[in-house]
Parts: C-alpha cells; structure tokens; sequence
C-alpha cells in the first residue's frame, strides 16, 4: 500500500493521464456511436416492419394495389368488401395544403413582423406564446375544435359543422406556430449587411424586406412550409375529432370527410390482426410513411439549395 | 489647369455631437468634404470614425438610441434639421461596407436593384448601367459572361467591387466607404486603391481605414480621429510628414492604436 502511494514522476504522470484520456476518448466515442446507431436501427426497423406488414393485403390477400389506390369506395366488411382508400388520400392531402395554404402566408408575415419590424417585442412577448402553442397537446386543439368551431361552422356555414373545413382550421392553428417559428429563425439568420446593403442603396424597409430578404430566404421560408405540412399530414387526433370521418369522397369542403390517419386510428383498435381489413389499414400506414418521406426529402432538396 | 477651380463642397460638417444614450460617441467634429477629392478618416478603434461615416448617409439612425445635435450639411442642405427623404439621400450618398455583401441573386440583378427601386424599368437602360458601372470597377472583364450567374460565386475582391459598382448604379455623388479593404487580401486591395482613385475624378469619396499605408498612398486629405474628437485635419502629405499635434505623430509613427 505504501509503496503505490508513492508519487509518481512526472513521466509517470504524463503516461497515465494520456492513458486516461485515452480510454476516455474511446468511451465518449463509443456511446455517441451506439445512440447513433440505435436511431438508425430504429427506422430501418419501422420502415421495414411497416413495409412488411403493409404489403401484405397486397401479396396474401390479393387486393389489387391500383384499386386500392384509386377507387372510391371504402366497405371493408361483409361480403363484398371493397377497399378503396383515395378519398382518405384526396383527404390527407387536402387538409395539409389547404392549412399550408392558410398558415404559410399568416406564419410567414409573423416571422417578418417578429424579425423585422418589431424585434423587441417579437422576442419578449410574441416568440414565447408561439412556443405555448407548440406545446400543447393536440386533443386539446381536436377538443376546442369540437366544442367551439364545430358548432361555429354549422350555425353560420352550410353543412353539419364536422367537415374538411374545420378540420383545415384546426390544423391551421397547430401548424402555424411550426412555420412561424422556423420561418423566423431563417429571417433572423440573414445577415444584417444585407439589410444594411439594401437601405444604403435608398430601399425602404419594405423593399428590402420584399426583394432582398425574402429571396433570400426562401427555400427555409419553404421548409418551414414543408414541415408545417408533414406535421398537418401526420397528425390525427385533433383532426379525428372535427372532420366527422366519413368514407366518400367529400364533395365540397363543408362536407364531412376522413383522412388517412382519422381511418387507421378510429379502426386499428376493433379489427383483427392479421384480417383483410387491419392489413389495409397497415397498408395506409405505409402510404403515410412514403409520402412523409417525400417530404423530408423536399427539405432536404431544399436545405441544399440554400444561398447564404 | 485645375488649380484655379474651385472643388465643390459635398459636405459641410459643423459642431456635430452624437450620443448612443449617455455614450458621447463624437464631440464637436468639424469637416469638410470636397467633390473629386478621397477624404480619409484614420484612427484607433473606437474612436468614432465608423460612427462618423454613417452619419454622412443617416445609416445611423438605424442605431438604437442615437441622438445628435449640430449640423450634416450635404450640398447646403442640413441632414439633421430638415426631414430629408433618406431614399433620395442614400441614392446620392452610396455607401460600400467592410465586408462586400452583395445580395443572393445574380450578377446582374445585384447592380440593377438601385435603379430599379428609383424607378428605371427599361431593360436597356439597365443593360447599359449594368456593362458601364462594372466597366467602371473594372470587372466588366471578368464577368461580362455570367452576368446570370449568382454574385455569391464571386471572389471576395471582386465581391466587394461588385458592391461598388451596384453604389455606382443610382448615380451618386459621394460614394463613403468603410474600411472597404479590410477583409480583402493585397492585390484585391490594391485594384481597389486604384479603383478609388479613378473614382475620385467623378465622385467625392470618403473613406474610413485602418490601414495608414492606404491613407496616405490614396487620399487628398486626411482626418485623424481619437476618443470621438477631430484631433487635426489637412493635406494628406502635411499630416503624415509634418503633423501639427503630438497625437497625431504618436499615431502615424505607430506609437500606439
């Protein structure tokens, strides 16, 4: 004991904490490594279970994949089941444009008052209740939609209340603070020289904000829009509560109508694993992960195309 | 032949003081700028020199808390107690930053945006702006075939001239620059130092450096800056041979800044 309690020289030392610091090198490496790894594994292993799962109505029940696609008519019980899923498609799709189409230009003109004309308050008072709004849940929203904007809509709009409309507004409402904060981080991340380049030239405050800032700007503005309309497609709660979750194709937006996720989670929990009909809706599950994935790769596309 | 024309004056600065809230920032400068003449500014960091060249322009007002007393007179008008149409303003007063920060888009659109935002739309009219200006900073030359191209895929010295040429775009009659050489290396410095000097011949220039080299290789008259104050103006070749304050030979000789 006495004798390993001797100083050590300092070419011993030198030794030791290079050891040391070593064997820590390693060990930080190794486990950044492996929580990399295991985020990796974990979609592989997603995509192919869902894969795997989804095509199975295809291969061992034999619906014929166009059909599913295409048609219109969604009967997934008694005899003469037919599976048609494209008005929960046309649905899930027109919900999320539609509610890009209204939170983009109302999340953007946020991002540039909160950027650009009034920064102080932006960012005192504006940036932390946009972040409140991020974070509450979405049946609350599915829930004041149910019980303040349904019956709003059917007291003053032609239809029931429960409609593609009010699930458009809803999901207005929850994607708006996703764009309006990604969008005022991509205006805040312009350089001021810009701005300065610009009124030094004689532009208004306006004009740069129109003809130089937006530009340069734009593929984040867009992936903000994009990310806005990943979350409006993906989400299913709050939407399940207003749409009124119908099978046909809705004939104008006042009418009820469903979408891809309202109709896997309104389903999934009452049918069989391993029936035609929880195949199909697995099937949709994969539909939902390739189409969100064509919107990561449209961020991606657009991240690249960045100018400054 | 030209010594018997008297040089216009572009700016008349007198008494001017300004505060960024209680920080006295410049106290009682007195300036004058003449037409086809470069008017340098030297002095230590923080001396007030950057703070002085915004004023010329009124960028300063873009400082939060900025208040000034005194006059700015640009062409006998005073900036300062008129309410004086900045648009008009810094069309007349371009102004080139430290860092060449051209706009994300193209060539081409980068020197058109002066004169379209002052309403030229003509197309050729824009043509023709576009070949003279960079003809002009002599970059004509170099990208005369990818006008379409984007300004970002520039060098940063033929960035930093392609800013010159879109403040050459609205027709000024002062072009102020700040430190336009200091993140530029010396043979883009040096195409810039001629530039000016061709420049001068049209255009009165004022420009701030670091560089006391480039003062007095470049400019016709020289102010030294120290703690917001004019210690001393003159003649650039008086102030770097034979300088009247103490300071100011302290400065130029090195001794300190």
């Amino acid at each position: 004991m006495a004798k390993a309690s001797v100083t050590p020289s300092a070419e011993e030392r030198l030794i030791l904490t290079k050891k040391n610091r070593r064997w820590d090198e390693v060990r930080g490496r190794s486990l950044v490594t492996i929580c990399a790894i295991i985020m990796i594994v974990a979609t592989i292993a997603v995509t192919i279970f869902l894969a795997q799962k989804g095509l199975q109505s295809f291969t061992v029940n034999n619906i014929n994949p166009i059909a599913y696609l295409t048609s219109t008519n969604w009967n997934p019980v008694g005899e003469n089941a037919s599976f048609g899923i494209f008005p929960f498609i046309f649905g899930s799709l027109a919900v999320t444009f539609l509610s890009a189409l209204i939170a983009a230009p109302l999340g953007i003109g946020a991002a540039i008052f909160m950027s650009e004309i009034a920064p102080k308050f932006g960012k005192k008072f504006l940036q932390p209740v946009i972040e409140l709004l991020v974070g509450i849940p979405s049946v609350v929203y599915g829930f004041i939609g149910l019980v303040v904007l349904v019956p709003l809509v059917r007291d003053n709009l032609p239809g029931i209340g429960f409609s593609l409309f009010a699930g458009v507004i809803v999901l207005t409402v929850m994607i708006l603070p996703t764009v309006t904060t990604i969008a005022t981080d991509a205006m805040r991340s312009l350089p001021n020289s810009l701005r300065q380049g610009s009124l030094a030239l004689g532009a208004t405050r306006w004009q740069t904000i129109r003809k130089v800032l937006i530009p340069a700007a734009l593929p984040s503005l867009l992936t903000a829009i994009v990310l806005g309309m990943a979350r409006a497609f993906g989400e299913a709660l709050a939407v399940q509560m207003v749409i009124g979750n119908t099978r046909d194709l809705p004939g104008s937006i006042f009418d009820t109508s469903a979408t891809l996720t309202t109709i896997v989670t309104l389903n999934i929990g009452h049918t069989t694993y391993g029936s035609i009909e929880n195949n199909t809706l697995w099937s949709m599950g994969l539909i939902l992960l390739i189409i969100s994935f064509v919107f990561i790769f449209i961020v991606r596309y657009l991240s690249g195309r960045r100018k400054i | 032949m030209q010594v018997a024309a008297a040089k216009e004056t572009i700016f008349k600065i007198n008494d001017l003081n300004l505060w960024y809230d209680d920080f006295h920032a410049l106290k009682d400068v007195n300036l004058e700028a003449l037409n086809n003449e470069i008017f340098a500014i030297i002095g230590p960091s923080g001396c007030g020199k950057s703070t002085f060249i915004k004023t010329l322009n009124l960028m300063i007002n873009m400082e939060p808390g900025v208040r000034m007393t005194g006059e700015i007179n640009y062409k006998e008008k005073n900036l300062l107690d008129s309410r004086v149409d900045l648009v008009d303003l810094r069309r007349k007063v371009g102004m080139i930053f430290q860092k060449g920060n051209p706009f994300p888009q193209s060539i081409y659109d980068n020197i058109v945006y002066g004169p379209k935002i002052h309403g030229i739309k003509k197309k050729s009219e824009l043509d023709e702006i576009v070949e003279t200006t960079l003809k002009d900073v002599a970059l004509w030359d170099e990208v005369k075939d990818r006008l379409k191209t984007s300004a970002m895929g520039l060098s940063g010295g033929q960035q930093q001239r392609l800013c010159i040429a879109r403040a050459l775009a609205t027709k000024p009659d002062v072009v102020l620059m700040d430190e336009p050489t200091s993140a530029l290396d010396p043979i883009s410095t040096l195409k810039i130092e001629e530039l000016m000097t061709e420049l001068k011949k049209k255009y009165c220039i004022v420009i701030v450096t670091h560089n006391m080299q480039q003062a007095s290789r470049i400019s016709d008259k020289t102010a030294f800056f120290l703690h917001g104050r004019v210690v001393e103006t003159a003649e650039t070749g008086k102030i770097f041979s034979n300088p009247e304050d103490k300071r100011t030979e302290d400065y130029i000789s090195g001794r300190f800044g």
